[in-house]
């Protein structure tokens, strides 16, 4: 199977669902059976890909690229960018995760299409989603990160837009009234598009910039990895090409003040869309400042650690607080990712082993409890026809296995030891209390320890007041004589491997860290030395 | 004379044949499909000269004289950036001819004339392209636009489009009046319409301010011919009110015999004045950026959206010339190609976005954005292919244009000073501003509800014309092949700087 080592089998995970949406578009519409089955199909077919190639990565040796294609794969000779991709320890979790949502996700969907019912066109976004974010996750080459990275926006645009809540909000200072899914959509889009333009333009800065060492113009992550290592970015350049990368990834992540986009964007998203929102979408701005920010500017990741440290417990400290505030079951849960995409930016900013550790492991446990906590908010919006938490309450009484299942997660998101949120929270803190020497602020990092463990403390709060009011009380007048179903068979599917997913990662963190940890330690030694 | 080489006239005269021949034919047929399909023919057979010349060499019937074909002493030069644009203008004519079929037989237009004057002002474009002193230049430059000026008011019943014409006629003429005034003075001062004389004068005389004065004036003349902010208030009415499909003509064609024009008098006949018109086109780029785009956000008829958007993709052509505001650039071809790549990727997404508007327009009867609303109820696929275009042009990837971006960018930052990196950051902000206008037309199409009291059922039965859908299938394979494989345009774009090495710059 020498095929698969030398590129075509991670091009094949990364293709194959573009593939599935060609298909699933020359399908005609009336044939929904047909539609999910190919769709089903070619997500399992990516996912079987994907776990092959997690069994037959070479764990030892995670820090080097594997089934990678040939560098010098031509893709635009004009500007020296090639077809270069390749997967380590870092990423490979990362693209497992991404084959692994997008099954349940269509999964999930069988019969729950939101409105206006469409399922040809929500399964062609799902695939092309897929693709966009595996690709991200494996692109070794600039130019072609930036192409996945930006492939992703338009399917979820139109899913926000096409399926998302129809419910009436107000646009702020403006005063005009609109709807969610408009207000959203555009949102989510012009804050990303304004991320990237600036992310764009310092790719491009590097690519002139590498030809004073190099001789010619690369986008090569690796070779520009190297000239960073070497300390070729320095100076006014370094500072405002380090601006540009932060712009476009903080806003993807996001960090606090650039999450406005978040809540509105995770509230009006149908179920599904709020799903790979959370558990992969975010995703990529974190990756992307392991990936690109802290190799190829490391001197510059120094300067900025402080900055990102403090902007990630405001984060941490400003979500809490945010969802104590809500009355939307939803919008809870959004506020609650930009508390714990917090803590993934803060294990990042101690840019030591153990904070990037942490912050892998707490992006995946993220992708998967978020991913539940979403699946169940989505299905019980679905049922209770509000998310509105003053109305809804004994939810136990109603519905008990989807009131455990919600405990579950709720549980396993305030960072409950034993589940997989544990790991995360727990390992940025721990990372912050000895940041690297480097920054030379670990006074500034323990003070940020000390209050992002004030904010454990206000997550558990809010998750607990949510249950409080969603799970326990008595039932509210307005649901007596209404017959509730309980979770269904195609809901277990979806969500029973997250659950499964959940408890073994908490149990046996090092499913992650087995891939990660040698991969981390060879990047932190090749960005700083030592 | 003895030794013309006709193979490199070759287009011109298929061009010129295929003119006299639509006329002959018009004439002797009461089926005006037929004249369409004469001119069709004519468009092909004049796009196959082009391909044997640009592959010459590899071609054992082909006597290849170098790089380039100098013919009539040097004023008229086939090489391959004139192919390259050449290839372009041809290959949009071709489509304005396919979606125009459909659109003529809607209604009762004159045809026949119709497809002699588009061929006509196809030969002038392509002459532009290998134009090489300045009154070939401005001879083939009016060959573009009087035939445009007669298309414009083709909806003679239709007081906007008598409008369109005449606005387009008086801003037309008073640009062809500037240049000639700069021309004339720069002959004064050069004694020769070469390019390549005055490119070598230029040095000795840039002190002189009628110099400034000759140079200021051309590039204005050119600012009326690309639309470009502050020459552009009649784009947005000549766009709203002529036919459809010659607005799209207007869009591509001509704007781009205006872009031809002024890359080869900036970039050959005064490569080294541009602490001149650097600065000069700096200012007119982020202003046509800025106002096009934001006025675009306003627009509530899709058309006059399309004009201002044009008018900003005039800006995002023009950033790479701003960028070369620097006095002592030595190499000018990045920013050269750059703005060719981008314009190769506008003409056929731009193309595409009217080709899909004509469908829309027709089926509707109205180019008001809030009469489209929930077209993807009754017709998803061309709605589809309507939020390819619009993104396209907006720039998101996968799709063509982002790369027509990322080539201004790289250029304009690779130049290195400050005026290529404030150009770019200008055109940052601008793409996403641009997103927003772009955004509307698929929200009315996609997210919003079909309006009360329209019959889905009347304009499901409505279908689109063969040759229309073909146009913007075309389209819409070139949108997806130039986005996942940039490597074409890009590869078109530095071919197209080649004469750069020949000029030893």
């Amino acid at each position: 199977m020498d095929w698969f080592e030398n590129g075509w089998g991670l091009s094949l995970i990364v293709f194959l669902p573009v593939v599935g949406a060609a298909v699933v578009l020359a399908i005609p519409k009336a044939k929904e059976e047909a539609l999910k089955w190919v769709a089903l199909l070619f997500a399992l077919a990516t996912l079987a890909l994907a776990v092959v190639l997690a069994v037959r990565f070479d764990y030892s040796a995670a820090d080097a690229y594997q089934f990678a294609t040939a560098p010098d794969t031509t893709w635009i000779a004009a500007i020296n960018a090639n077809f270069h991709i390749g997967v380590d320890g870092i990423s490979l979790p990362m693209v497992v995760l991404a084959a692994f949502i997008t099954v349940l996700v269509i999964l999930y969907s069988w019969n729950h299409w939101p409105e206006p019912h469409n399922p040809k066109l929500l399964l062609v976004f799902v695939l092309i989603l897929a693709a966009g974010m595996t690709g991200t996750f494996v692109a070794l080459d600039l130019v072609l990160f930036f192409l996945f990275f930006e492939v992703v926006l338009l399917p979820m645009y139109f899913m926000i837009g096409i399926w998302g809540d129809r419910g009436i909000r107000e646009v702020p200072v403006f005063g005009w009234k609109i709807e969610m899914r408009l207000y959203a959509s555009l949102k989510f889009f012009v804050f990303t598009l304004f991320g990237s333009a600036f992310m764009l333009l310092g790719f491009i800065a590097l690519y002139f910039k590498s030809e004073e060492v190099l001789g010619y113009r690369s986008f090569s992550m690796i070779e520009l990895s190297n000239l960073g290592a070497a300390g070729a970015f320095t100076g006014t350049f370094a500072f405002l090409v380090f601006l540009g990368l932060f712009l476009g990834f903080a806003v993807k992540v996001p960090m606090w003040p650039l999450h406005t986009w978040l809540p509105d964007a995770h509230t009006a998203a149908p179920t599904i869309g709020s799903v790979i929102l959370a558990a992969i979408l975010l995703k990529l701005g974190t990756y992307a400042f392991i990936r690109i920010a802290i190799p190829i500017l490391p001197q510059e990741a120094l300067r900025w650690a402080p900055f990102i440290g403090v902007l990630a417990v405001i984060g941490i400290i400003y979500g809490s607080l945010a969802c104590l505030a809500q009355s939307d079951v939803k919008r809870l849960i959004a506020y609650s990712s930009v508390g714990h995409m917090g803590f993934v930016m803060l294990g990042i900013a101690t840019m030591t082993d153990i904070g990037i550790n942490a912050a892998i492991i707490g992006m995946v446990a993220h992708g998967l409890i978020t991913g539940l906590l979403f699946f169940i908010a989505g299905s019980m919006a679905h049922r209770y026809h509000t998310r509105d938490m003053r109305r809804l309450g004994g939810n136990m009484l109603l519905m008990p296995k989807m009131g455990l299942l919600l405990g579950f997660a709720a549980m396993a998101s305030l960072g409950l030891p034993a589940l997989a949120g544990f790991w995360g929270e727990f390992m940025a803190l721990l990372a912050a209390f000895n940041p690297a020497e480097a920054i030379g602020q670990t006074p500034l990092f323990r003070g940020l320890m000390v209050i992002g463990a004030i904010g454990t403390v206000l997550t558990a709060g809010y998750m607990l007041y949510m249950l409080r009011n969603v799970n326990f009380g008595e039932p509210a007048e307005e649901w007596s004589g209404t017959e509730f179903h309980d979770v269904d068979r195609f809901e277990w599917l979806a969500w029973a491997p997250l659950v499964i997913g959940t408890i073994a990662l908490g149990v046996f963190p090092k499913i992650v860290f087995g891939a990660t940890n040698d991969a981390v330690v060879g990047l932190l030694q090749k960005a700083f030395g030592g | 004379m003895t030794n013309l080489d006709y193979h490199a006239l070759l287009p011109e005269i298929i061009l010129a044949a295929t003119v006299m021949v639509t006329l002959v034919v018009d004439l002797i047929t009461r089926r005006k499909q037929l004249v369409a399909v004469t001119a069709i023919i004519g468009m092909f057979a004049a796009f196959v000269p082009v391909t044997t010349l640009a592959f010459c060499d590899s071609l054992s019937f082909c006597t290849s004289s170098g790089a380039e074909r100098v013919l009539f002493d040097g004023t008229y030069v086939v090489d391959s950036y004139s192919l390259v644009l050449k290839g372009v203008f041809i290959f949009a004519a071709f489509i304005v001819l396919l979606v125009s079929v459909g659109y003529l037989g809607s209604d009762r237009y004159y045809e026949g004339e119709y497809y002699f004057l588009l061929i006509a002002s196809t030969l002038g474009a392509v002459a532009m392209a290998s134009s090489r002193d300045f009154l070939t230049m401005i001879v083939a430059l009016e060959l573009v636009t009087a035939p445009a000026f007669l298309l414009s008011g083709w909806r003679k019943g239709d007081s906007k489009s008598n409008e369109a014409a005449l606005k387009f006629f008086i801003t037309g003429v008073l640009a062809l009046a500037l240049t000639l005034f700069g021309v004339s003075m720069l002959y004064g001062l050069t004694g020769s319409l070469l390019f390549a004389d005055v490119a070598a004068a230029a040095p000795g005389i840039s002190h002189i301010p009628l110099f400034i004065l000759a140079v200021i004036f051309i590039i204005l003349g050119f600012g009326f011919k690309v639309s470009a902010v502050p020459f552009h208030f009649w784009t947005p009415d000549t766009y709203e009110g002529a036919p459809t499909p010659v607005t799209a003509w207007l869009s591509v064609g001509s704007k781009g015999a205006g872009f031809v024009g002024l890359l080869s008098v900036v970039y050959l006949a005064l490569p080294s004045e541009s602490a001149i018109w650097g600065p000069l086109l700096w200012i007119v780029a982020a202003l046509s950026m800025i106002v096009g785009n934001v006025v675009a956000i306003q627009q509530t008829n899709v058309i006059r959206m399309l004009g201002y958007s044009s008018i900003g993709h005039a800006g995002f052509m023009l950033a790479p010339f701003g960028a070369a505001a620097a006095s002592g650039m030595t190499d000018l071809s990045p920013l050269f190609g750059a703005t060719v790549t981008y314009f190769i990727i506008y003409a056929v997404m731009n193309l595409g976005a009217f080709g899909v508007a004509i469908i829309i327009g027709s089926r509707v009867g109205s180019y008001e954005l809030d009469d489209w609303r929930g077209w993807r109820r009754y017709a998803p696929g061309v709605t589809l292919m309507l939020a390819m275009f619009f993104m396209s042009l907006a720039g998101i990837p996968p799709l063509a244009g982002w790369f027509a971006k990322f080539a201004m960018f790289s250029a304009t930052i690779g130049v290195g000073n400050w005026w290529g990196y404030s150009i770019a950051i200008v055109a940052a902000v601008n793409a996403v501003i641009a997103f927003v206008y772009y955004a509307k037309v698929i929200r009315a199409t996609m997210f919003d509800p079909v309006p009360d009291g329209v019959d889905v059922a009347e304009l499901e039965a409505k279908t689109v014309p063969g040759t229309a859908g073909l146009a913007v299938g075309i389209a819409a394979f070139g949108v997806i092949v130039l986005g996942v494989f940039p490597g074409i345009a890009a590869e078109l774009g530095s071919f197209s700087t080649s004469m750069f090495a020949a000029l030893g710059g």
